[in-house]
């Protein structure tokens, strides 16, 4: 019981920078919805139901060009695709955890979830479900507040750009890919994952450049002379 | 645009099969990768990359339309992050940024 606490009270430290990070992103969607047609009801309900900001704002995006539906959704569809590689990575780290468990905490898989959870089975630690929804739970409850705030005040929300809110996600993710430094074949992965990403982001736009990225940097991994591979592991 | 169905608006439609969609790309990955006794080196070695690889090309913009102070800050906290845990390269570079900001950089 206490252990649980101390676990989830751990999570909760661990995804703090994460709450403040997410604050402009989750305060903007809200914005944009009523911006985009949404009630202030719809725009809660999209934050608490889908929880992916990401594809929130291309959704919403969408939404206000007047788009066929199941274009709206399979583009949604495709933004999300990154979270078939994280479910099954982070999936090996869920054997211990009981089905419902699981079918709870892939809900809550977001990008820093995520990334948060592969640097904790780095540091060797036990990916625990009370330490995973000390994470998620903060982040949830104020990822669907700021819907509502943003949809209800969002005229009244100021630049945040002079107090580098909007830039502390990038600082955040950036921190957290050096935690993944000891990994075999890091650098490579790296150097790919960032040039085909680079080339996306100019050419498709945001935020294509994330899967093209993340595929050209695992296809290198993956295609790595085993070889080598067992040099570099050393 | 065409009403309601079953009292719930288009808007509430678009959004449950929204989260559907998103739910569903959370669990098969791992719901296709369980269906295997043993994972091929090949597979495991892309799947270890996983993180790396997707966490780069999330950053990626910051770097491409940063203007100099985005650029000294992502140098200063890769090099502080050498040393330093996570949330004090996090903290320094939350500082670093308002304060190359405000000297106009």
């Amino acid at each position: 019981m206490s252990d649980n606490f101390s676990q989830f009270m751990r999570g909760a430290k661990d995804g703090f920078p994460v709450v403040i990070a997410a604050t402009p992103f989750g305060l903007l969607f809200g914005t944009l919805a009523i911006e985009n047609g949404f009630t202030i009801s719809e725009a809660v309900l999209m934050s608490a139901l889908v929880f992916a900001g990401a594809s929130q704002m291309v959704g919403i995006e969408l939404f206000g060009q007047n788009i066929a539906p199941w274009l709206i959704l399979l583009s949604i569809f495709a933004v999300n695709f990154r979270h078939v590689l994280y479910s099954a990575t982070l999936g090996r780290y869920f054997k211990h955890m009981s089905k419902s468990q699981q079918a709870i905490a892939f809900f809550f898989m977001t990008d820093p979830q995520f990334a948060a959870s592969e640097q904790r089975g780095e540091r060797g630690e036990k990916l625990t479900f009370a330490w995973y929804m000390g994470m998620a739970i903060p982040l949830y409850v104020f990822w669907v507040a700021e819907a509502w705030l943003g949809a209800v005040f969002g005229s009244l929300i100021t630049d945040t750009e002079a107090l580098g809110i909007t830039f502390l996600l990038s600082i955040y993710f950036l921190a957290l890919l050096m935690s993944f430094r000891g990994r075999s074949l890091f650098v490579p992965v790296v150097a790919a994952s960032a040039m085909s990403s680079s080339i996306a982001f100019l050419t498709l736009g945001s935020p294509w450049h994330v899967s093209v990225g993340g595929v050209f940097g695992i296809l290198v991994a993956a295609c790595w002379p085993t070889r080598k591979r067992e040099a570099s592991e050393q | 645009m065409m009403g309601d169905f079953l009292g719930l608006s288009d808007n509430v439609w678009i959004i449950i099969f929204a989260a559907i969609i998103t739910y569903f790309t959370r669990v098969s990955g791992h719901l296709i990768l369980s269906r295997f006794e043993t994972i091929h080196p090949r597979v495991e070695a892309g799947l270890n990359a996983v993180p790396a690889a997707v966490v780069t090309a999330i950053v990626v913009p910051a770097v491409l339309t940063g203007g100099w102070a985005e650029i000294i800050t992502v140098i200063i906290a890769v090099i502080a992050s050498l040393r330093l845990s996570m949330m004090k390269v996090f903290f320094m570079g939350w500082v670093l940024i308002i304060a190359l900001r405000a000297i106009g950089l």
